[in-house]
Formats: C-alpha cells, sequence, structure tokens
C-alpha cells in the first residue's frame, strides 16, 4: 500500500477556526470534529476552509449529526464552487477508536479523505498539528484493522494573507492582545524600522566574523556580495532627475486632490448656504 | 470602471430581504437561548440603544476570512460580500465571526439569499458561533464604494440594528503592504434624510448636510483570544515563507494611475450633476421673473379696467400657469463629492507614503 501520501498545506484561517470552534464547545465535550474544505493537487492537498460539526462523544458511541455536515456543505459549496470536501479535524492529542468510526464515515464523502488533529490542550507545551490518512493493516483475509500514518504538514498563505498575519503576529505582544490599524507613514516607518533591526543583526554578524569571532561562512559572504550590490550604481545626476521627477509627480497629484477636494467644498457651500442662486460656476478641471 | 457601479447595485440591492427574517429570527432566539449570555445582552441594548457604536473589535479569524474570500472569489469581479456576526458590549461592537455571501452569477437566484442566510446562522447557531447580524462587509477597487446601493444596504442595516457597521477591506492597498480594513456607519443626520426620502436641495439645506458628514468612520482594534495567540506563536516558528517587503516598492505610477482616471471619471460625473443643477436653477429664476411679469400685467390690466369701469378679470391661480421645474435629487451629487473626498484621500495618503520612501531611497543612494 502506498502509505507516502500527499503534502498538507494548511491555511492559517483553517487553523484559527478550529481554535475559534474548540472555544466555542459545549460544555461536557472533551473535543470539536469538523469537515475540511480544500483542493486536490497531484501530489498536495491544500486545506482551505473549514466548518465545525456538532456532535457527541461518550464512552461507547460517538454520534455525529451528519445532516448538518452535508448541510453545511452545500452552503459553503455556493460561495466557492471549488472547494471539495477533502477530510476531517478533531482537536486533542490522540485518535481513539472512535475517530477510526468517524473516518469511516468521511470516508465515504471523500476518496482517501486526511485526519487533522489539532492539539489545542497543549498537552506538550506546544499546539500540535498533525495529519493523517489511513492505510489498511493486518493480515490479508484475517481481520484488517486500519492503521492512521502521519502526512507532512506544510503552512501556506496568499501574500494578503501574510500580510493580515502580520498584524494579527503584531497583537499577541501586547498585553491586552489588541491592536490598532496604524495608518500612513507609521507604516512605512515601521517597515524602516524593521529593516534597521534586520541590518543592525547583520552588522553585528560581520564584527564578529572581522574580529575573528565567528569563522566565516562563504554563503553568508556571498548573500552579503548580492546585498551590497542590489544597491544600483548610478551616476548621481541621473539619480538626481530620476529621483526629482518622482518627486514632482508625486507633489504635483497631491495639489490635484488637495485642490479637487477644496473645489467640492466650496460647491457644497454654495449649494447648501445660498437660497436663491443665480450662478454656480463652472468647475473644470484639466487633468493631464 | 464605469462597469462597477450598476453591477455592484444589482448585488448589493438584492441583499435586502432578508430583513424580516433576520430580525424574528434573532428575536426568536434571544427568547429560546439562555446559555449564552452575549445574547441577553443583545436583546436588552438593541432596542433603546441610541449612543453610537465608538469601537469595533475584530477577531483576527475574522480577518483571515474576509481575506481569504477575496482571494479566491473576488479575482476581476468587483465586489465579493459578506455578514458579520458578533455582539455588542457597552459602546464596542465585537465581531466575532463572519460568513461570505456567493455570488449573484444566476438572476433567477433571488430567494436563495433569504434562505442560504436563514440556514447559515441556524447551523452557526448549533456550533455555538454568535449568530447575531451585527453588519455586513465589502471589498472595494481602489476605494470606489461610496455609492447609492451600499447607502441604500447600510441604511436599512442601520434602520433594523443600531449599531450596525459595514466593513470596508481594500485588497489593493492590503497587498502594498499593510492591512487596509475601515469600518464605516451612517450619522444619524443622514439617516434622517434617508428615513424621510426627501433628497431635494431644501431638504438637504435643512439638516446641513455636507459630504464630509455622511459617513463616520469608528476605529478598529484587532483582539486575538489567548488560544489564537498560542497558534500564532506555533505559526511564526513554522512559517518557512520568506518575509517580503511590499510596503518599502518604490514604484507608484501604476497605482497613482487608476486613482486618478477613477477621480477624473467622477469628477466628470459631478460635472455634469452641477450642470444639470445650473440649468435647474436657472429655469426657476426665470420663471419667478416670468411670474413677476404675468402678475404685473395682471395688475396693470385690472388698473385700466377698472378706470374703464369694467370688472377685473379673476385672480387665476399661478402655480397652475407657471408649474416650477423638478428640482434634481441632491443625493447622487452628495455621493459623488463623498467619493471624490475619499478618492482624494486615498492619493494622499499614497503619495506621503511614497515621497517618505523615495527619501530613503535618496539617502541610500548617497552611501554609495
Amino acid at each position: 500500500m502506498s502509505v507516502f501520501g500527499p503534502v498538507v498545506k494548511i491555511h492559517p484561517v483553517v487553523l484559527a477556526s478550529i481554535s475559534d470552534s474548540y472555544e466555542r464547545r459545549n460544555e461536557g465535550a472533551s473535543r470539536v470534529i469538523g469537515t475540511l474544505l480544500g483542493t486536490i493537487d497531484k501530489h498536495s492537498i491544500e486545506v482551505t476552509n473549514c466548518f465545525s460539526v456538532p456532535h457527541n462523544e461518550s464512552e461507547d458511541e460517538v454520534a455525529v449529526d451528519m445532516e448538518f455536515a452535508k448541510n453545511m456543505y452545500e452552503l459553503h459549496k455556493r460561495v466557492s464552487p471549488t472547494e471539495v470536501i477533502i477530510g476531517w479535524y478533531a482537536t486533542g492529542f490522540d485518535i481513539t477508536e472512535h475517530s477510526v468510526l468517524i473516518h469511516e464515515y468521511y470516508s465515504r464523502e471523500a476518496t482517501n479523505p486526511i485526519h487533522l488533529t489539532v492539539d489545542t490542550a497543549l498537552q506538550s507545551g506546544k499546539m500540535n498539528i498533525r495529519a493523517y490518512v489511513s492505510a489498511q493493516m493486518g493480515v490479508p483475509g484475517k481481520t484488517v484493522g486500519v492503521m492512521f500514518t502521519p502526512l507532512t504538514v506544510k503552512y501556506i498563505h496568499y501574500d494578503t494573507e501574510r500580510i493580515g498575519m502580520d498584524l494579527l503576529q503584531r497583537t499577541r505582544l501586547a498585553t491586552t492582545r489588541t491592536k490598532g490599524l496604524t495608518s500612513d507613514l507609521s507604516q512605512v516607518g515601521g517597515a524602516a524600522a524593521r529593516i534597521q533591526d534586520m541590518l543592525t543583526t547583520v552588522l553585528a554578524y560581520i564584527e564578529d566574523v572581522l574580529s575573528g569571532k565567528v569563522t566565516a561562512d562563504n554563503s553568508v559572504g556571498r548573500f552579503l556580495m548580492d546585498l551590497v550590490n542590489k544597491v544600483p550604481t548610478i551616476s548621481a545626476e541621473d539619480f538626481e532627475n530620476m529621483l526629482n521627477s518622482n518627486i514632482n509627480d508625486l507633489l504635483m497629484v497631491t495639489y490635484l486632490s488637495n485642490l479637487t477636494q477644496a473645489q467640492i467644498a466650496l460647491n457644497e457651500k454654495l449649494v447648501l448656504e445660498i437660497k436663491m442662486l443665480p450662478v454656480i460656476y463652472l468647475f473644470s478641471l484639466a487633468l493631464p | 470602471m464605469k462597469g462597477d457601479a450598476p453591477k455592484a447595485e444589482k448585488c448589493i440591492t438584492k441583499f435586502f430581504p432578508p430583513f424580516s427574517g433576520v430580525d424574528q429570527h434573532r428575536l426568536m432566539s434571544s427568547r429560546k437561548e439562555s446559555t449564552s449570555t452575549s445574547v441577553a445582552a443583545m436583546a436588552s441594548t438593541s432596542g433603546t440603544l441610541d449612543s453610537p457604536v465608538k469601537q469595533i473589535q475584530i477577531e483576527g479569524l475574522v480577518v483571515l476570512k474576509i481575506i481569504k474570500h477575496y482571494q479566491e472569489e473576488g479575482q476581476g469581479s468587483e465586489v465579493v460580500q459578506g455578514v458579520l456576526l458578533g455582539l455588542v458590549v457597552d459602546d464596542r461592537l465585537e465581531i466575532t465571526n463572519c460568513f461570505p455571501f456567493p455570488q449573484h452569477t444566476e438572476d433567477d437566484a433571488d430567494f436563495d439569499e433569504v434562505q442560504y442566510q436563514m440556514e447559515m446562522m441556524r447551523s452557526l447557531r448549533h456550533v455555538n458561533i454568535d449568530h447575531l447580524h451585527v453588519g455586513w462587509y465589502q471589498s472595494t477597487y481602489y476605494g470606489s464604494f461610496v455609492s447609492r446601493a451600499l447607502l441604500d444596504s447600510q441604511f436599512s442595516y442601520q434602520h433594523a440594528i443600531e449599531e450596525s457597521v459595514v466593513l470596508i477591506y481594500d485588497p489593493i492597498k492590503t497587498a502594498q503592504g499593510s492591512l487596509s480594513l475601515k469600518a464605516y456607519r451612517l450619522t444619524p443626520k443622514l439617516m434622517e434624510i434617508c428615513k424621510e426620502k426627501d433628497f431635494t436641495p431644501e431638504g438637504l439645506k435643512k439638516a446641513s448636510i455636507g459630504f464630509e458628514n455622511m459617513f463616520e468612520e469608528v476605529p478598529i482594534v484587532i483582539k486575538n483570544s489567548h488560544l489564537i495567540s498560542v497558534l500564532m506563536w506555533e505559526l511564526e516558528d513554522k512559517s518557512t515563507a520568506a518575509d517580503k517587503h511590499e510596503l518599502l516598492n518604490l514604484s507608484s505610477s501604476n497605482h497613482l494611475e487608476k486613482s486618478l482616471q477613477l477621480l477624473m471619471d467622477r469628477v466628470d460625473d459631478l460635472n455634469q450633476e452641477i450642470v444639470k443643477y445650473n440649468t435647474y436653477s436657472r429655469n426657476l429664476s426665470k420663471q419667478q421673473q416670468q411670474k413677476h411679469q404675468y402678475i404685473q400685467r395682471r395688475q396693470q390690466e385690472n388698473a385700466q379696467r377698472q378706470s374703464r369701469g369694467e370688472p377685473p378679470l379673476p385672480e387665476e391661480d399661478i402655480t397652475k400657469l407657471f408649474k416650477p421645474p423638478q428640482a434634481p435629487p441632491r443625493m447622487d451629487t452628495l455621493l459623488i463629492a463623498g467619493q471624490i473626498n475619499n478618492y482624494c484621500q486615498n492619493v494622499k495618503e499614497f503619495t506621503s507614503q511614497n515621497l517618505g520612501k523615495l527619501f530613503m531611497a535618496e539617502a541610500l543612494q548617497g552611501h554609495n
């Protein structure tokens, strides 16, 4: 049996969803399960969405609300028709016998479903995220069992997701776990500060190498060469010209937008304040 | 760009029907549910809350979901929309979850929406997700969201649910380096006007609404629970994607061009509106003059007749003779002005950032 399955690529929104549904679980439930949606590729499975499914679990039996699962899948399908059921998730550390049953149910919905466990109880001090696919095991002809074989898990995100994640990452540093959205120059300032930090680290490393504390690494040296050469060598005059023309463009646009704003404000005033309007001046902007 | 507005109208105006259904659903749920205290709080404050919402608190999950929705479904088309769920605490509106709305590809899927929304909310209630409608979100193209459709939608929402907001997500600006998410509400003045549906110049003058006090922006704060913070720490370790610094990108002409193009279109629109208003006011004043002349002639004639001893001519109803011209509705002008204002703000923000970057580049070059 080929057990080396595909690579599982997870989007952060799935994990956040799972954590959220774990926080909102019913009283008495020790874990939460749900369906995973995504797309299947030849060698990888991309998990892009999920929703939780209510279920009851006791010592000897487990009941999953299948109607609900089907309904939710239909609803989700209307928004994103390309997503299919690719497996299911459960919070918690171990795989219990109930998992096998649930897995069987899901194998009816999808071919070769994957099972994702997210350890929200932080049993080992970290939030372990693992994926499994089921494989048959045992002696053929006699009792056949099911074994869950682990798969490699990778995290991917779209560019915009990463930018959103950056902002969310910054919330964990604040004491109240909140963060406002910055604006304007402060953002550029922030990005510049980050680059500056990185440069100081690099400089510290270089100092160490020069003073002999750390042995020089050739690959790092090559990266440094690349870095220094990235600043293009343009003659000072050319650069002045480019810089000035760019600055002029930006200043002109700023001037025009200020002008437009002033004019619409003026128009507003004229319409609202003056009662009998003999004539209103027509504003025509000749934009280049 | 002009194609944007009509399609968006089609999208959002179909959004309405859920209203009565949602309200009933909310009332039903507030009576039945006893476990979630949040529902109780909402039921007590929703009817009588007059103070507007002062701050919005969004969970990280909502941000990620909105980004994902646009990324997957929004490429090429104009707007993606969805519903925000959450609750109200004091003067804060907490948004804890959201779900996307399907695109309007077929025209026959009209009643589907009500059903979709009801089903979604019912299902979410089963898994203990806050199922209270607190607003809606929409993506925008270069900041062009001030439209009639948006106004109508938001008015409906705010009318039914006092504290609702509309979240505008700008994916293009986000792709340039920093998350651009803004929350807007209609000012109480504008709510009044929309209720009366009185869009004539006199009506607007009475309420003294300018384009600046149409929408009010509410500050947003992002909050994460502890578990999500743990998740963040985990992902920070494992994430292997290299840090790209789009924020420090120097090229600006593309973005500026598009923004200016949109701005020019809007200014043209505004021009047309102004011309319309001009002709109206000229017609009005001409008519006034004609009225005066008519009255004067009448009086002269009456005086002549009296002098000749004949009975005076009856005073005819002048208003029937001179029907006053229709005052053009001012709402569109107001919206266009608001949109232009928005564009200008965005452009200014963009240029200020770019100037900063250019100066940094100069400093870097100076050392070379």
